[in-house]
């Protein structure tokens, strides 16, 4: 005879579910708060100067790259930490555009029936994913820098451009009165091209009639924007770099601490992309592309329409992950000077001020809320392209 | 990575642990058995060890002169090397007895940080380092130019006053380690390079063709360079405070490494105090009588460490200049032992 224990009647379960839940939360919570006191504490025996006060002060240090106005005489830590977190979120956005795009590309050569192709897509993630980043970063920051040539023997570029070890100077656009004009008939020409668009598709969904929208969308989005350029009396000029005495001055500076790490993180993180992607499409049944190849679709069409939205499911969830490496791993910005959240603020500020503690908990809650809007918004998407069941 | 990890470290420590009495350092110095000092570790001259291993420098001897008058033995010293960014986490925390590590003092390091300063062991200015293929002669020459700096340094605020109060612009690049900021301004990122003027002849001699830089005469700042201790215990501050009081005694007064033990026998009272012959300061400190006598025996006088580390007989080369006795025109002053 097996005995067989009887379930605690429902009711019962609950409660004691209840209050084990409850007293977990009591100890989490008291141990949170202690520490808390417990810090307060020691940093007022130690007289350690606590609290955010700090934050409204004068920074008086001066920051290579702003994407807000800053100066060191006027600015205060709180704007040197919103300059480092813009900085963090410049480098962290681009490098994740560059590498879903490098990423995707790779993943889908690494597939490809050319032999060479496949082959060489194999090799990069094999070669790139295996060496440290921070390792990649200062490859890729030494060899800006020692490549390229002096200031006094600058490579000139076509548009007024020039190319140095200081950087990549471009000419800066200046937009005078009307040029907001340019910008309203853009943006009315993409949304009446967005519409013409969902109109073709249900055209398309109705009759079979294939869609023919790119000659509209020029003319919508493209010739009319030009059209009021022109009426408005050309309302933009450019400010051009010019050659000052020690550096290249005017114009818009791209940094070579930016490019060095954008190119790092980009490089690095498309391996770690390539092989998500890749296993995302073996994860499509061959039975559909030979389905759709049954129905006359050409290969890339096989692709675009049918493999890659089914493989989106697979993909997502750690495309996700790959996303908060690429954010997190911006802050080995360090490393090579350029300005990121952790470089200013949990560096100059932080030992400006001393205030270890504020400093280190505020960058951790900053990367936590950059971190969880990420999964967010990507498992959103996710759902979006997670089958739906009818 | 190291700076943010000992911060974290701290803060850690800061958040969990209970405050363990700090009061006690000479104590706690004594049942270890060695002193543990904070030290550069990669300035030429100051704090950096030598090809064989073995801690020399400025402020290294700082510490092993504190070593000598409590264990009269100048290598029971543990060295821990510390960037700017985790010094002072470092001294707050408790990992280091003492930080001798080129620190500037100022007053909002003295007010909010939990610490104190002893004494002016090196009065230091700001200025810089320029490739001399600019044909620059002069600091006010450098408007608009690139000046590599590393963060978190006095250095860093001093620049940008500098450059404001002069009305020029400049194009900062901040690296976290001297080390990124030198190499940086080696291969050309920048125009110039700046930190303490002493920093300055240390950091060139480590450059890829010496000859091809000069140091700027301007300099900029007031860096008046002093050891650090935990406040809350003044007795452990006294003993760091005098250590280098003796020093600079022991200079004025004709005391050196060589002739301590003949000056043993001196009937000059003021000698007598100093080396312990009279009286029982090292008493009052915490040590024996003896603890002068123990220091210049060790490392020698104040300028005797001086000359060795960065001045005459090293390669440095540094003059003496606001760092002579107040009797030859400088700011070192002992004060009085009695």
């Amino acid at each position: 005879m097996v005995e067989i224990a009887q379930p605690a009647p429902p009711g019962r379960r609950q409660w004691g579910n209840f209050a084990l839940q409850a007293a977990l939360l009591i100890v989490v919570g008291g141990l949170a708060y202690g520490a808390f006191v417990n810090a307060a504490y020691n940093l007022q025996k130690a007289n350690i100067a606590s609290g955010f006060r700090f934050w409204n002060n004068t920074a008086g240090f001066d920051i290579s790259q702003t994407l807000i106005a800053y100066s060191p005489s006027t600015s205060t830590f709180g704007q040197a930490f919103w300059v480092g977190l813009l900085n963090t979120l410049l480098v962290a956005s681009l490098g994740i555009v560059l590498a879903t795009v490098l990423g995707f590309t790779i993943g889908i050569a690494r597939l490809s029936r050319n032999w060479l192709v496949a082959r060489l897509a194999g090799g990069y993630v094999e070669l790139i994913r295996n060496i440290p980043l921070l390792l990649q970063i200062l490859f890729w920051y030494n060899a800006v820098l020692k490549a390229l040539p002096e200031l006094r023997s600058s490579i000139s570029l076509p548009g007024g451009a020039f190319l140095n070890n200081r950087g990549l100077f471009l000419p800066r656009p200046q937009f005078g009165d009307g040029f907001g004009d340019v910008l309203v008939a853009f943006l009315v020409g993409a949304a009446a091209t967005a519409a013409l668009r969902a109109f073709a598709r249900r055209r398309q969904d109705l009759t079979g009639a294939p869609p023919h929208t790119l000659p509209y969308a020029l003319a919508l989005m493209v010739a009319s924007p030009l059209l009021v350029f022109f009426l408005a009396g050309k309302p933009l000029t450019f400010s051009f770099p010019e050659m000052g005495r020690f550096n290249i001055l005017g114009g818009t500076e791209i940094l070579p601490e930016f490019a060095a790490l954008l190119l790092a993180l980009t490089i690095y993180t498309a391996a770690f992309i390539a092989e998500v992607v890749r296993a995302g499409l073996l994860a499509v049944p061959n039975g559909q592309t030979e389905a759709a190849q049954a129905l006359g679709l050409r290969s890339g069409s096989t692709l675009r329409l049918v493999v890659v939205p089914q493989a989106m499911r697979v993909i997502v969830p750690p495309l996700t992950s790959q996303y908060l490496n690429l954010i997190k791993n911006s802050s080995l910005a360090v490393a090579i000077g350029y300005p990121d959240l952790v470089q200013v603020f949990a560096g100059s500020v932080l030992n400006i001020t001393g205030q270890a503690v504020e400093v280190i908990g505020i960058t951790m809650a900053v990367y936590l809320c950059i971190s969880l809007v990420t999964s967010l918004l990507m498992n959103l998407y996710g759902r979006k392209v997670s089958i739906v069941e009818r | 990575m190291k700076r943010l990890a000992t911060a974290f470290a701290i803060a850690t420590l800061l958040t969990l642990g209970s405050q363990a009495a700090f009061s006690q350092t000479l104590k706690t110095v004594q049942d270890r058995g060695e002193l543990v000092c904070g030290a550069n570790g990669t300035l030429a001259g100051f704090g950096m060890p030598d090809p064989n291993g073995n801690w020399v420098g400025f402020d290294v001897d700082f510490c092993r002169a504190i070593a000598a008058a409590i264990f009269n033995d100048p290598t029971k010293v543990k060295f821990v090397p510390l960037t700017p960014g985790n010094r002072f986490t470092a001294l707050q925390s408790g990992e280091i007895d003492v930080l001798s590590r080129n620190t500037t003092w100022t007053m909002s390091r003295d007010t909010t940080l939990g610490i104190d300063f002893a004494a002016v062991t090196f009065y230091d200015g700001q200025g810089f380092m320029v490739h001399k293929s600019l044909k620059v002669n002069s600091a006010l020459e450098l408007n608009d130019a690139s000046v590599c700096v590393q963060q978190g340094t006095t250095t860093e605020l001093n620049l940008a006053d500098y450059f404001r109060s002069n009305n020029m612009s400049l194009k900062t690049v901040t690296f976290a380690t001297a080390d990124e900021a030198v190499k940086a301004y080696d291969s050309g990122r920048c125009d110039s390079y700046t930190t303490d003027s002493s920093g300055l002849y240390g950091e060139r001699l480590r450059l890829s063709d010496p000859d091809a830089n000069i140091v700027l005469p301007e300099i900029i700042s007031k860096e008046p360079l002093s050891p650090a201790v935990r406040q809350g215990d003044d007795s452990w501050e006294d003993l760091v405070r005098w250590t280098h009081e003796a020093m600079v005694d022991a200079e004025e007064l004709g005391v050196n490494q060589r002739n301590v033990d003949d000056m043993l026998k001196s009937s000059a009272p003021d000698i007598r105090r100093l080396l312990g012959v009279e009286d029982q300061f090292g008493q009052s400190l915490g040590l024996t009588n003896d603890w002068a006598y123990r220091i210049v025996k060790a490392v020698g006088n104040y300028g005797e460490s001086f000359e060795r580390n960065v001045g005459q007989g090293s390669p440095l080369k540094i003059a003496r200049g606001l760092n002579a006795l107040w009797t030859k025109g400088g700011l070192q002053y002992g004060l009085p032992i009695r």
